[in-house]
């Protein structure tokens, strides 16, 4: 048994040697900060395949795959039924873990770029990113649909297949779109190397997702201190809604 | 210019904030009316989650009715002592709606609560006022000086006990009819993120019995206490209130208003009526439309509780 686990210890560590292509990346900004005009940002990512031997192109052309995937949190599915003449929620599904953000870009499409076993594996595509073992309802499968469908049009969910740029099988690089509205958090970045359908190389880095300043400092004050922030609130509207008016009556004064 | 909302976390656009505090600002200062009622749902229709929208109205109410406050003590037509029963009902009030919101929120219905509730007042107010106004106009043509007789049927509310002076308002009645006002006007404020003067002004002056002079002062004295009140739940049960979110509109609403009071005095007050009736039925029939047709979405998203 001892022996065993040697030799699997062993196999992992020489692992990476077997390995003919690795990644070497950058990513445009580690950090993105969300401050009082924030509106989206755009990550760039690149890279470059550094290699010792020449490519196993017998294996099939090299395609590149990347995501960044947002803090994963449980969430609730509401659908809605028609109930004595008016639209409500009647049936909810509990999601146990889905990503508040999940971007894939990849070279080509994502089925000629990877195997269903190595998706599983790796969680690379949408449907695989999110988990969920609801059993209290019968069609789970379409909350969790809605879930990614929704998320699509809000753009919290992306597939851009097509959109990593690969020149000369070496040099690579893509753009990914933020919405406004993200989770803080660390948004794992995830570059994987793939020739006939298996992953041959992988990479990856975290993007840091943080409200700053002023946005920060409320946040944080209306979660840890609420009673002090709704004070702090009611203040603040007081006194500007009192400025206000008193500016408007020295106006009319003068 | 975009800015992002702390706590709403949505991104809008400054000016369109400042504009819709402006142009609620602007109907109320025609009207004479708060206008919470009309900018929640304005809210709701541009994105603004629900919850966010109702706490700070809540909010933004109490700051925009501060100095009117003001200037009615300084007139001394703010009767205290029936502002602060009004107040002893609208807290217990404002206290019953949070929970009830909180539970329905947890269960998911929230927004089915609120828009129900705006659908049901909007659609009574809004019609009550429009026939009013159809009838005053009709007076008008018809020129019978007649004045409409008030009716006095106090015959139930004078046999209720605890009776109290109210030296201001010239009253002595039980103190059981106004704490109920007060409590009803609490309900609302925590559920719709109202002031809820529309419901209580006809309600000092037609049940109550209280002089006009004294009813606005007094009802703004309970509004902005019931509202800070009401907010200060909010925040500290579900943490859904927009402090950025609240000074747009606060701003907006101010300008809106000293502008608004000037066009009102050029404007006939029967065209107001009828004017204000069709706003508040044209928002009520957009909220009936969302819940009677089917959407065309029919799944949707909520924190997971």
């Amino acid at each position: 048994m001892i022996w065993a686990r040697a030799l699997l210890a062993l196999w992992l560590m020489l692992t990476p040697v077997m390995a003919q292509e690795a990644v070497v990346a950058g990513l445009s900004s580690d950090e993105i900060s969300i401050t009082a005009n924030f509106n989206g940002s755009e990550i760039l990512i690149f890279g470059a395949v550094q290699r010792e031997t020449p490519p196993p192109v017998e294996l099939g052309p090299l395609q590149v795959i990347i995501t960044i995937e947002g803090p994963d949190m449980p969430i609730t599915v509401r659908r809605k039924g028609w109930w004595y003449g008016i639209w409500i929620n009647s049936t909810a599904a509990e999601i146990d873990a889905a990503p508040t953000f999940y971007a894939v870009s990849t070279t080509s499409t994502l089925a000629a770029s990877l195997t269903d076993t190595q998706d599983l594996r790796h969680r690379i595509s949408i449907p695989r990113a999110i988990r969920s073992v609801g059993t209290e309802v019968a069609d789970q499968r379409n909350f969790t649909e809605a879930l990614m469908r929704i998320r699509t049009e809000q753009n919290l969910y992306q597939l851009n297949e097509g959109a990593v740029t690969l020149r000369n099988e070496t040099l690579f690089d893509t753009s990914i779109q933020m919405p406004a509205n993200l989770v803080e958090g660390d948004y794992a970045t995830r570059i994987f190397l793939t020739r006939g359908r298996e992953v041959v190389g992988q990479y990856s880095a975290d993007i840091r997702v943080r409200k700053v300043g002023l946005e920060r400092w409320i946040y944080n004050l209306a979660h840890a201190y609420p009673l002090i922030y709704g004070i702090l609130s009611l203040t603040i509207a007081i006194i500007a809604g009192w400025l206000a008016s008193a500016v408007f009556r020295y106006i009319r004064l003068s | 210019m975009q800015i992002y909302l702390p706590i709403a976390e949505v991104s809008v656009n400054a000016f369109l904030l400042l504009g819709l505090g402006g142009l609620v600002g602007i109907l109320s200062g025609v009207f004479g009316v708060g206008g919470g009622f009309l900018m929640t749902p304005l809210l709701f229709f541009i994105g603004i989650p629900p919850a966010v929208a109702i706490a700070t109205g809540a909010c933004q109410i109490a700051g925009a009715s501060f100095s009117g406050v003001l200037a009615h003590l300084k007139r001394k037509t703010v009767d205290l002592r029936m502002g602060v029963v009004l107040l002893i009902g609208g807290m217990i009030g404002a206290a019953v709606g949070v929970q009830v919101f909180n539970t329905l929120r947890a269960m998911g219905q929230v927004d089915l609560l609120v828009r129900l509730f705006y659908v049901i007042f909007l659609g009574i107010i809004g019609g009550l006022m429009f026939l009013e106004s159809l009838r005053a106009i009709q007076r008008s043509r018809q020129t019978a000086g007649a004045t409409p007789t008030r009716r006095r049927n106090r015959g139930m509310i004078d046999a209720l006990p605890f009776k109290m002076r109210f030296r201001t308002s010239g009253l002595y009645i039980s103190v059981i009819p106004p704490i109920i006002v007060g409590l009803v006007v609490g309900i609302l404020a925590a559920i719709m993120g109202v002031g809820g003067g529309f419901i209580m002004v006809p309600a000092m002056i037609y049940i109550l019995g209280m002089p006009t002079k004294v009813v606005i002062g007094t009802s703004l004295f309970q509004i902005i206490f019931v509202t800070g009140f009401t907010t200060l739940l909010h925040a500290t049960t579900n943490f859904t209130v927009d402090m950025v979110l609240a000074v747009l509109l606060l701003v907006g609403g101010v300008i809106g208003a000293q502008v608004g009071t000037r066009i009102g005095v050029k404007m006939k007050a029967e065209q107001l009526r009828i004017l204000l009736a069709i706003i508040v039925l044209a928002v009520c029939g957009r909220l009936a439309l969302d819940l009677l047709m089917e959407p065309s979405e029919l799944y949707s998203l909520g924190n997971s509780q």
